[in-house]
């Protein structure tokens, strides 16, 4: 494919045409209907509930990719599509109103999501269904999946900022009730909250970017506010992104309210795989990216999102390097990862591209890795200690190898899928901006790699490698075909993917009409050299980890040594918790207790007081009801009186 | 206006031409609605006197929903007709000598047709025989209460039917109220509806003492009144030289006004004011209200509270909006104090009432409060509002006292009790009977204004019409007692769903098809006219011009 495109323009939106196009709301509809039918159907569904949620899935899988390939057909600058469904709020007139239509948008961006959540979503329902499958509730899991893939698909394809809300609540709803799906645990039930509420506090930011973008454009979708938004003043476009970017922030676990992600793994590991690692927590980096032309007009929000992003990957990693819970290690690890499309979703147009591309790559190793976790969780009862792990290698074979495919590919090594986005996005870095940025943010993103490759290392090992630490009653065994089948079929993209869509810079191009494309920057570092360096720095953490975690001399405490002042930090989260405690939480529960007390006193006082005021009046008025007509009649006197004096007194 | 009756022309001219009296002029389509009531009323005497006791019931009932039936469709056939509007406005306009009795014009076939469907779901409410055998009608009124015949008549199992051409009377008498164009026609006309009212308050089946003492209340004030409002007339008539409202307002503005006479002017409208006043239940004039709307019989409570209401505020709009605008810096002052003392009084009292109809008695002074802010805006949206107000108000009251007439005390065996009145005894409503006790909440929503009930829109329209007249102390003071008024709408929703139950001494009649038709559409309106007020907005918007 040669670009078409003409540079740094997007092309525009037209109508939807064709059955597979127009038929488009099925690739929301099918899933939801899933959902629908699972939980009205109450328990008449239990027996083939999961498998209808499974064929659906596949079923918008294979519509998502025959509209790809329709797509595919098309020239470049066709290839953005509107859908539109039925006129949604329509308030007052056309002009100054507040109209907004559903609508879905079909474009090369937001079919690459589509194929990524169909497809990585459908592969781990079928492997639910063996991981689920003694659980008494597996139709309700189904259920919440099902309705979780169908926010998603909404949240991507919406054609304008309020569709997208529905659906970016949706996946939050559906993220709360997996998280708290085994909720008769008050741990778990404790971290769905969580997760709820840090995320309310980025919607609210999203909320208030789609109210300023009424206020300022008078609409909110994107054919009409994107293509405007450089006719709209800085500081308006600023004060959008900076909401987007809380918004994104929420969604994606990013600094400042990163810390619901780590609790989040509470819910069962194909939600942490799918949800937690895959899919949702991406939706931030989508938003910034469908946003770009905002964020190219506000070059200081831009700068906070890269700002952003380089603070949560070097916060995960350090969080990554501490934890010996298996799914939370992965969880900082993703944090991480997103740090890094942040980075790079800030980095403008070729940016885009390289945060889009090491979001797909993402979630083909990352959703692998977490159910290579779920199976050595189903092998060895459920536990997520990985000091209690190690050796498993021969014990369970195909997930060693899927799993170390996966960690070949977050690694960054070639050829496997994470170096061609990772390493684009640090170069990209190096390339972006004057002065000190390019320094600073990419040697940021390359020491990062390094870390990376220590503590992701340090996962590997751990479990895989060294001495076998597993307690008696561990008979560690390899999982079924139902879950060991899609783990090869993900393991199989995170060692390919990466080389197929950069080759021939095909992604790339593809992604073009929507990013407006961009030329790559020189680093000023030259390329190779970077390239060299990073991989050296990749191999020196995987060293480091190998001689501390996996060489047969190394030796790991079955309990966590005390630590370094670093070490322990970083297992407390960096004290997130705490931080947030002490900010929030505390002054929080002394402002609602101080708002109870005047509310008690104060108000109640006053409130009781008035009422019983008028209580006390009401009961001497009430004697004026005497019972005796004499008195009636004689006060009806006195009304007359007073009535005809004070029309009388008016004229005097 | 010509729609009239208009025989006799003003005293006056009746002397002057001593001996010629002109044949009267009567536009018999747009008087149409009012003959077919009185003609079902009589036709309801005469039913009493022929037809046999045991179809009585069942024929009376029929006749009056058919007079009622055909009176609406006849105001919708009149209001549909422009024609007949069309040459009340140019007539109107050619004032020469001919008086007109009687002006149907937009404003009076609103009302006209609010009475007439209000006054259909009583005919429902009236007409409940599922849950006590006899009906809420004493048998034989004339008996004594606890006398020998008393029980006779009981045993006998006689059914009290002549209730129906009572109300029919009252009906009519209603609907010529708001359409009578001189004093005198006016005065009749509050006679026709007043005289069966105190007979029907009378007629209670239980706690008769009660109930004949609430009738002979009702009847020596409103006597009293009454003889207000004819001396008011008189008053006014020596000052104008007419009773006809339109000559009023020609004499207040004119120049050739008659000079020196503004005692006799003023003193008219504070006299005909009071009478007036007293039949919407403003305070200082409410004072009856609690007594009466307790011991009548609470269908008839429903039915005065709602088409009474409706009656006379009609009246007053017309007596003000026609005859005295040019005077209205004289008399406004007096009513703005009316309106506060009245919002206030009916608010604040409410608060200690124990027995649910004189809270709702209280509570229906309030309203008259509120909607007298309505009248005092002095604008095209005021009348709007009042309208709106008044029909809105009707159907949420005559739901509710549908509802208190099923809540009974618990009688010997099958048989139930009397009605179970004091608030303790609806403790735990909400448990035992989620339905009634959804729908009381309903209505009690309505009647403290919470959006989506009809209540918040005649609210919001009467306030804002009272604030763009000006009148932004009344709307503050509407907006205080409203939420004074609240606090005890929501207590009795309280008592029914958070209170634990009072015990087996209450129970839930079920009704027979009559009194659920008369509650659902009431409920239906009442959320209806909350949802999408435009549909009867716009009715009111369009009738709120009154012609002289």
């Amino acid at each position: 494919m040669t670009p078409l495109i003409a540079e740094g323009t997007r092309a525009t939106a037209e109508a939807a045409s064709g059955t597979l196009q127009t038929g488009a709301w099925l690739l929301v509809g099918l899933p939801l209907l899933g959902a629908a039918v699972l939980l009205l159907g109450g328990r008449r569904t239990n027996a083939w509930g999961h498998w209808l949620a499974v064929a659906l899935s596949w079923a918008s899988f294979v519509w998502g990719a025959l509209l790809f390939l329709d797509l595919r057909g098309l020239d470049a600058e066709q290839r953005v599509r509107n859908l539109h469904l039925f006129d949604w709020v329509p308030a007052g007139d056309k002009a100054t109103g507040f109209n907004v239509s559903a609508g879905l948008q079909l474009d090369p961006l937001s079919v690459a999501f589509v194929l990524l959540v169909t497809f990585v979503g459908s592969l781990i329902l079928v492997y639910s269904v063996a991981y689920m499958e003694h659980d008494p509730d597996r139709r309700r899991f189904f259920a919440y999946l099902n309705l979780f893939v169908a926010s998603m698909l909404l949240l991507v394809l919406a054609d304008n900022y309020l569709l997208l809300y529905v659906g970016w609540e949706g996946v939050g709803l559906a993220s709360y009730l997996l998280i708290g799906f085994w909720n008769h645990n008050p741990a778990y039930a404790a971290a769905s909250k969580k997760a709820f509420i840090a995320n309310r506090v980025g919607d609210l930011g999203l909320s208030i970017a789609i109210m300023l973008m009424f206020a300022g454009f008078g609409t909110v979708s994107f054919a009409e506010v994107l293509p405007n938004a450089d006719k709209a003043s800085e500081g308006l476009l600023t004060a959008i992104g900076l909401m987007l970017l809380l918004g994104a922030c929420g969604k994606s676990a990013q600094f400042p309210l990163q810390s619901w992600l780590g609790d989040a793994m509470a819910g069962p590991t194909p939600v942490s795989a799918l949800i937690h690692a895959a899919t949702m927590v991406t939706a931030g980096v989508y938003l910034v990216v469908r946003s770009g032309p905002i964020f190219e007009g506000a070059p200081t929000a831009q700068l906070v999102v890269v700002i952003v992003g380089a603070v949560t990957l070097v916060f995960g990693a350090v969080v990554g390097c501490a934890k010996d819970d298996i799914k939370k290690a992965l969880a900082a690890s993703t944090m991480s990862q997103i740090g890094y499309m942040m980075l790079a979703a800030g980095l403008g147009p070729i940016g885009y591209y390289f945060a889009i591309f090491h979001l797909l790559t993402h979630g083909f190793f990352k959703a692998g890795m977490f159910l290579g976790a779920g199976s050595v969780m189903h092998g060895m009862n459920d536990s997520v200690d990985m000091r209690r792990f190690g050796g498993l290698s021969t014990a369970m074979v195909t997930t060693y190898a899927t799993f170390g495919l996966g960690w070949l590919a977050i690694l960054g090594i070639p050829p496997f899928s994470g170096f061609w986005s990772k390493d684009g996005i640090i170069e990209t870095a190096f390339a972006t901006g004057e002065g000190w940025r390019p320094w600073v943010f990419g040697l940021t993103a390359m020491l990062g790699a390094a870390v990376t490759a220590f503590y992701m290392s340090r996962l590997f090992f751990m479990t895989f490698r060294g001495r076998k630490r597993w307690p008696e009653e561990a008979h560690p065994h390899e999982s079924p075909a139902l879950m060991t089948v899609p783990m090869i079929v993900l393991s199989v993209g995170s060692a390919a993917l990466g080389f197929l869509l950069w080759s021939g810079s095909r992604f790339e191009h593809w992604l073009e009409p929507v990013t407006g494309g961009g030329v790559e920057g020189e680093p000023v570092i030259p390329k190779y050299v970077l390239m060299a360096i990073t991989v050296a720095l990749v191999l020196g953490g995987a060293f480091f980890a190998w001689s501390r975690y996996g060489s047969a001399a190394a030796t790991v405490p079955q309990e966590a040594p005390r630590g370094s002042v670093l070490t322990r930090a970083a297992r407390r989260d960096l004290y997130q918790d705490d931080v947030n405690e002490a900010l929030l939480m505390r002054p929080g529960q002394y402002l609602t207790r101080s708002l109870v007390f005047v509310d008690n006193r104060g108000v109640d006082g006053v409130v009781r007081g008035v009422a019983a005021g008028i209580g006390g009046i009401a009961g001497r008025l009430r004697r004026w009801q005497t019972g005796f007509v004499r008195s009636y009649a004689t006060s009806m006197l006195a009304g007359v009186l007073v009535v005809a004096l004070g029309i009388l007194a008016v004229r005097v | 206006m010509t729609p009239l009756v208009s025989a006799a022309p003003s005293l006056a001219d009746v002397l002057t031409a001593a001996g010629t009296i002109p044949a009267p002029k009567v536009d018999y389509f747009a008087v149409s609605p009012l003959l077919v009531v009185f003609a079902a009323a009589i036709v309801g005497v005469m039913v009493e006197a022929f037809v046999p006791r045991e179809s009585r019931f069942r024929v009376q009932v029929g006749v009056a929903v058919l007079g009622l039936v055909a009176g609406a469709a006849l105001v919708g056939a009149v209001a549909v007709d422009g024609r007949v509007l069309q040459t009340a406005g140019s007539a109107g306009a050619a004032v020469g000598g001919i008086v007109g009795a009687v002006v149907v014009d937009k404003p009076a076939l609103f009302l006209q047709g609010s009475i007439l469907v209000l006054s259909l779901l009583s005919v429902l409410t009236m007409a409940e025989r599922t849950v006590e055998s006899g009906g809420p009608f004493t048998p034989q009124a004339s008996a004594v209460p606890g006398s020998p015949a008393e029980s006779l008549a009981r045993r006998a199992g006689l059914v009290q039917s002549e209730v129906f051409p009572l109300l029919m009377f009252s009906v009519g008498g209603m609907m010529l109220f708001p359409a009578a164009n001189d004093l005198l026609t006016m005065f009749i006309a509050l006679e026709v509806f007043s005289l069966p009212l105190y007979l029907m308050c009378g007629l209670a089946r239980r706690r008769r003492l009660l109930s004949q003492e609430a009738s002979l209340k009702y009847f020596l004030l409103g006597a009293f009144s009454s003889a207000f409002f004819l001396y008011g007339t008189a008053l006014l008539y020596g000052f104008a030289g007419s009773v006809r409202l339109f000559d009023i307002a020609q004499a207040i503005s004119g120049d050739s006004g008659p000079v020196g006479k503004d005692p006799l002017l003023l003193l008219g409208i504070a006299l005909l004011a009071v009478g007036l006043l007293f039949k919407v239940g403003a305070a200082p004039f409410h004072i009856w209200t609690p007594d009466v709307y307790q011991g009548a019989p609470t269908p008839v409570t429903g039915f005065m509270a709602a088409c009474t209401k409706i009656a006379a505020f009609g009246a007053l709009l017309r007596v003000s909006y026609v005859a005295l605008p040019g005077a209205r810096w004289d008399w406004t002052p007096a009513l703005w104090g009316v309106a506060i003392l009245t919002m206030v009084v009916g608010a604040v009292i409410a608060i200690v009432q124990t027995d649910v109809k004189r809270m709702l008695a209280y509570s229906s002074i309030a309203h008259a409060g509120f909607i007298l802010t309505g009248i005092l805006a002095y604008s095209r949206s005021g009348v709007s509002s009042v309208l709106f107000y008044l029909l809105a108000y009707g159907f949420s009251t005559v739901g509710a006292f549908a509802l208190v007439t099923l809540v009974r005390d618990a009688g010997d065996g099958d048989a139930v009790g009397g009605e179970a009145t004091h608030l303790s005894q609806w403790a735990g409503l909400g448990r035992r009977s989620p339905l009634l006790a959804g729908l009381f909440t309903l209505f009690l929503l309505a009647f403290a204004g919470i959006p989506l009930t009809s209540g918040f829109i005649g609210k919001y329209a009467v306030f804002s019409a009272a604030v763009a007249g000006g009148g932004w102390v009344l709307a503050l003071v509407g907006v205080l007692a409203s939420a004074v008024a609240a606090f005890f709408y929501l207590r009795v929703v309280v008592l029914m769903y958070f209170s634990e139950p009072s015990g087996p001494t209450t129970v839930v009649a079920t009704p027979g098809v009559p009194v659920v038709v008369a509650v659902s559409v009431a409920a239906f309106a009442t959320l209806l006219l909350g949802v999408f007020p435009t549909v009867v907005l716009d009715l009111t918007q369009g009738a709120s011009a009154f012609l002289p």
